[in-house]
C-alpha cells in the first residue's frame, strides 16, 4: 500500500467524517468505552449497534486487507481515521490479542485458507484468542519451553503446561508455542492454533496481587491438534513467535495511555493538595515529580507519533522495544504518583469510606506491576536494545 | 546493626524466634483470609502482650519495662518482617508515648498499665483527610458547662475498629492550619457519640473513620496544656515515626532476602539468574540502601532514647528513607520473581501493599523532606 496524494486523503477524510456522523450512536459520544477486561462483555444496545457497523465497515482493522473483511485502507489514511475518530468521541470496538497480535501476523506468515478462517472472525470480534507461550520453567526464557507436540500423521497431540494465558477462561481459540523438536533449542517450535474446546484442554484461573484472575494456568493432556492449523514451516514457530511479540510490545506500551475515565494527575492533585496563592499545587515536591512524569508521557508520546511516521508499513520495528520500556516505565510511575496523591485513600481496597476512583487507582497501580514483567521483561527488552540495536557484544557473564 | 545490650539482644532474638517461627508471613495471609475485622488476630496481640512487648515504652511502676525505643524498634523490626499485624505501633509506641510525654500522674495511672498489658488498644487519632496533614485540625472542641463536646471526624485511624481509647486533637482555638489552639483529649472508645467506619486497606491492616457527635467529655480528659496540644502530638508522632520506620526496616530486610534467595535458586537460559550482572547490581543497590535504612533508624531510636534534640530532625530522615527503600525492595521483589511475584499466593504482592500503606502513614517521603528542610531553616 501507498500513500495517497493529499487530495484523495482529504476527501477520505471527508468520507470518515461523514460516515463517523452518520453511524457512531450520538449516545456513546463522550461517553466511556465498554469494559476491556477480559471478562464477558455486557453491551448497551447502541455499544451492539456500533461493533456491528465498524465490523461490517472493516475499521476496526483499517489497514487489513478488504478481502479477509479489512478496512484496505493506507497507513495514511488509518491515521487520518484515527483523528477523525478521536475528534468525534469514538472508540474501536473490537480489541483484544486476536486483534493486536495474532491478526497482523497470520497476516504475513498464514497460509491462504488459514487467513481466510481466521482473519475475518477477528476482524468482526467474533473470536476471542488467548496466547499459549509461557510455561512455569519458560518464562524470560521462552524458548525453553517444554510443551511437546508428537506427530500422529494427520494430527499432532500436545501435552504439556502453559502459564499467564490471558484471558483463558473465555477464549475461544488458542495460539500456542509448542516443541516439535526435542534436539535443537530454538529451532525445534512449532506455532500452533486450536479450540479451547478441544478435549484436554484444562484452564484454572491464578488470582493477582490485584485481586483480579486475567490469567490462566492452562494444562494440556493428549490435544489433539490437526496439522492444518500449524502456521508456517515445521519447527520454524519462532521466528514467527519473535514477529509476534514485536506486536504484542507496541500494544503494551500502548496501554501506557491512561483509561478515559481516569483524572489526570495535576487534576487529581489540585483537588487533593490544593493551590498555593501563586496558584500552583500547594507541595512543590509534588508538583515537580507529576511535571516530570506528564513530560516523560509528553516525549513517549512524540517518540510514538514518530516511530508510527518513520515505519512506512507501519509495522513494528526493533524500536518496539523502546517504545515498551518507556512506555511502561512511565505508566507505572503515573500509578505510584496517583496513589501518592492520594494519601491513605490510595489503598483503600474496597467497600465504604473511598470513591469510585480511589479504589480504582490501587488496583490499576498492581496491575501495572505486570506491564514491565510480560511481552518481554523490562530486562530482557534491554537486552535487545544493547544487543540488536546496538550491537554490543554478548556478556561472558551473561 | 547497633550495639545491644544483653537484654537487648535477648529481646531481639525472642521477638525473631516468636515472628518466624509462630507468627510468620503465612499467619498474617491466614488473618487476612479469614476476614478478621479488627485487622489484627487478638490470640497473637495476647501473646505479644504476654511476652511484656506493650510495655516496653512505659515505666516499671505502671506496668511496663521502660526499656526504650531502641528496644521497640527491634520488636517493630522482627514483627516487621513477617508483617505482623497489631497494635503494637498505634497503642504501646504512639499512643502510650502520648500518655508518657504529656500525662498528669492521674492520667498515666488510669491507662498506662491496661496499654502495658495489652488489655487496652490506644491510639492517636490526628488526620482528617486521607494526607498526613497533623496541624489540619478543624474537630471542635465546645466548651459545655465543666466540661467539652466533640465535633468533627478523623479519618484512617489506626486500630480504629477496636480502640479502646482514643487520643485526639482538637481545635479549642484558632482555624485549621494553626498550630497554636490544638487540644488533645483522651476519649473512650465507648463514649456517647463516637462511632465508627471500619475501612477496608490494601494491607489488611485495622483502620477506621471516626466521627463525633457531640462527645462529651471533662477537663479531666485534656492531655496536656490546653491550646498547646501540638507540640506534644509532634513529638509523639515522631515517636510514630521512628517505629514505623523500624517497622519498614524489616519488612524490607526480609522482601530483600526473599528476593535474592530466589535471584539463588530461578534458572532461566540455562543459568541461574542472579549470575546476570544487571540483577547483581540491582540487588547490591538495595542492599546498600537498606544499610543506610538501618543507620538513620537507629540512629533516630537513640537520639529519642537519649532524649536529643536531633530527634524531630532525624525521625523525619529515617521515616522518608524507609518510604524510599520499602518503595523500591518491593517494587524489585515483583520485577525480579517475575510473574510469579504478581500473583496472589505469592508474598510478594503484601510486602508491596504493606510498603505503600506504611508510606502513607504519619507523612510520606514528600512530607518528611519538606519537613527536614524546616527544621534545617530552608
Amino acid at each position: 500500500m501507498t500513500d495517497v496524494a493529499a487530495d484523495d486523503l482529504d476527501a477520505f477524510r471527508g468520507e470518515a467524517c461523514a460516515w463517523l456522523a452518520e453511524n457512531f450512536p450520538a449516545s456513546l459520544r463522550g461517553g466511556q468505552d465498554p469494559t476491556r477486561a477480559p471478562g464477558p462483555q455486557v453491551l448497551t444496545p447502541d455499544q451492539t449497534l456500533w461493533k456491528q457497523r465498524m465490523a461490517d465497515k472493516g475499521w476496526a482493522t483499517p489497514t487489513w486487507p478488504a478481502a479477509y473483511g479489512g478496512g484496505g485502507l493506507s497507513a495514511a489514511q488509518a491515521r487520518a481515521l484515527q483523528q477523525e475518530m478521536d475528534r468525534t468521541g469514538a472508540y474501536n470496538p473490537m480489541y483484544g490479542m486476536g486483534l493486536m497480535m495474532l491478526g497482523p501476523t497470520l497476516l504475513e506468515v498464514a497460509s491462504e485458507a488459514q487467513k481466510a478462517r481466521h482473519i475475518p472472525p477477528i476482524v468482526r470480534g467474533e473470536v476471542r484468542w488467548c496466547q499459549g507461550f509461557s510455561e512455569p520453567g519458560a518464562g524470560s526464557d521462552l524458548a525453553s519451553l517444554a510443551t511437546r507436540a508428537e506427530d500422529r500423521g494427520d494430527h499432532f497431540l500436545v501435552n504439556g503446561q502453559k502459564t499467564w494465558t490471558s484471558g483463558g477462561q473465555y477464549a475461544d481459540w488458542c495460539f500456542c508455542l509448542v516443541r516439535t523438536d526435542t534436539a535443537r533449542k530454538h529451532a525445534g517450535i512449532s506455532f500452533v492454533l486450536f479450540d479451547m474446546k478441544t478435549p484436554g484442554v484444562e484452564v484454572r484461573p491464578m488470582k493477582l496481587i490485584s485481586g483480579a484472575s486475567p490469567f490462566c494456568e492452562t494444562f494440556l493432556t493428549d490435544v489433539v491438534v490437526p496439522k492444518e492449523n500449524l502456521v508456517g514451516p515445521l519447527n520454524g514457530g519462532w521466528d514467527i513467535a519473535k514477529r509476534l511479540l514485536q506486536h504484542e510490545r507496541t500494544g503494551i506500551s500502548g496501554n501506557a495511555k491512561p483509561a478515559a475515565a481516569d483524572v489526570p494527575l495535576a487534576e487529581l492533585a489540585k483537588r487533593y493538595v490544593g493551590l498555593d496563592a501563586a496558584g500552583r499545587l500547594a507541595e512543590p515536591d509534588l508538583r515537580a515529580r507529576i511535571a516530570a512524569n506528564d513530560m516523560a508521557a509528553h516525549a513517549f508520546q512524540l517518540t510514538a507519533e514518530r516511530v508510527l511516521k518513520e515505519t512506512k508499513s507501519g509495522s513494528p520495528s526493533a524500536g518496539s522495544s523502546i517504545l515498551k520500556n518507556a512506555g511502561t516505565r512511565m505508566g507505572q510511575e503515573r500509578d505510584e504518583l496517583r496513589l501518592e496523591i492520594l494519601g491513605m485513600a490510595g489503598i483503600g481496597w474496597e467497600g465504604e469510606g473511598f470513591e469510585d476512583g480511589e479504589l480504582r487507582a490501587v488496583r490499576t497501580w498492581l496491575a501495572g506491576k505486570a506491564t514491565t514483567i510480560y511481552g518481554g521483561s523490562q530486562e530482557v527488552q534491554s537486552n535487545i536494545i544493547s544487543k540488536r540495536i546496538l550491537g554490543l557484544p554478548e556478556s561472558t557473564q551473561g | 546493626m547497633a550495639i545491644l545490650t544483653e537484654e537487648q539482644a535477648m529481646l531481639r532474638d525472642m521477638a525473631k524466634g516468636w515472628a518466624q517461627e509462630k507468627n510468620p508471613v503465612a499467619a498474617f495471609r491466614r488473618m487476612r483470609d479469614s476476614g478478621a475485622p479488627l485487622g489484627y488476630d487478638p490470640v497473637a496481640w495476647r501473646e505479644m502482650a504476654q511476652m511484656g512487648w506493650a510495655g516496653v515504652l512505659i515505666p516499671e511502676d505502671h506496668g511496663g519495662s521502660d526499656f526504650g525505643y531502641l528496644s521497640m524498634g527491634l520488636l517493630l523490626e522482627e514483627t516487621g518482617r513477617t508483617l505482623t499485624a497489631s497494635p503494637l505501633l498505634a497503642s504501646a509506641v504512639a499512643a502510650a508515648s502520648t500518655l508518657r510525654l504529656g500525662g498528669s500522674d492521674a492520667q498515666k495511672a488510669k491507662w498506662l498499665p491496661t496499654i502495658a498489658a495489652g488489655e487496652t488498644v490506644a491510639t492517636l487519632a490526628v488526620d482528617e483527610g486521607p494526607r498526613h496533614a497533623p496541624g489540619q485540625v478543624a474537630l471542635r472542641a465546645e466548651r459545655a458547662g465543666d466540661g467539652y463536646r466533640l465535633f468533627g471526624a478523623k479519618r484512617f485511624v489506626l486500630e480504629g475498629e477496636g480502640a479502646d481509647l482514643l487520643i485526639v486533637s482538637a481545635r479549642t482555638a484558632g482555624d485549621p492550619g494553626d498550630l497554636e489552639g490544638i487540644t488533645l483529649f483522651l476519649v473512650p472508645g465507648d463514649a456517647a457519640g463516637l462511632t465508627r467506619a471500619r475501612l477496608s486497606l490494601a494491607d489488611c491492616r485495622g483502620a477506621a473513620d471516626v466521627f463525633f457527635d457531640g462527645v462529651a467529655l471533662g477537663d479531666d480528659a485534656v492531655l496536656g496544656t490546653p491550646g498547646e496540644g501540638f507540640a506534644l502530638l509532634d513529638k509523639a508522632l515522631d515517636r510514630a515515626r521512628a517505629g514505623l520506620a523500624a517497622e519498614m526496616l524489616g519488612a524490607a530486610s526480609q522482601a530483600f532476602e526473599a528476593t535474592v534467595d530466589y535471584l539463588k535458586t530461578r534458572v532461566q537460559f540455562g543459568q541461574l539468574i542472579g549470575s546476570f550482572q544487571a540483577l547483581q547490581h540491582r540487588a547490591g543497590r538495595m542492599f546498600m540502601e537498606l544499610e543506610l535504612t538501618r543507620s538513620t533508624v537507629e540512629a533516630t531510636l537513640a537520639a529519642i532514647d537519649a532524649g536529643s534534640p536531633d530527634a524531630p530532625l532525624l525521625a523525619s530522615l529515617a521515616k522518608a528513607k524507609a518510604g524510599e527503600t520499602f518503595n523500591l525492595v518491593s517494587n524489585e521483589m515483583v520485577q525480579m520473581h517475575g510473574g510469579i511475584g504478581m500473583t496472589d499466593a505469592h508474598d510478594a504482592g503484601l510486602y508491596l501493599k504493606r510498603a505503600r500503606a506504611a508510606e502513607a502513614t504519619f507523612g510520606g517521603q514528600a512530607f518528611h523532606r519538606d519537613r527536614y528542610a524546616r527544621l534545617k531553616g530552608y
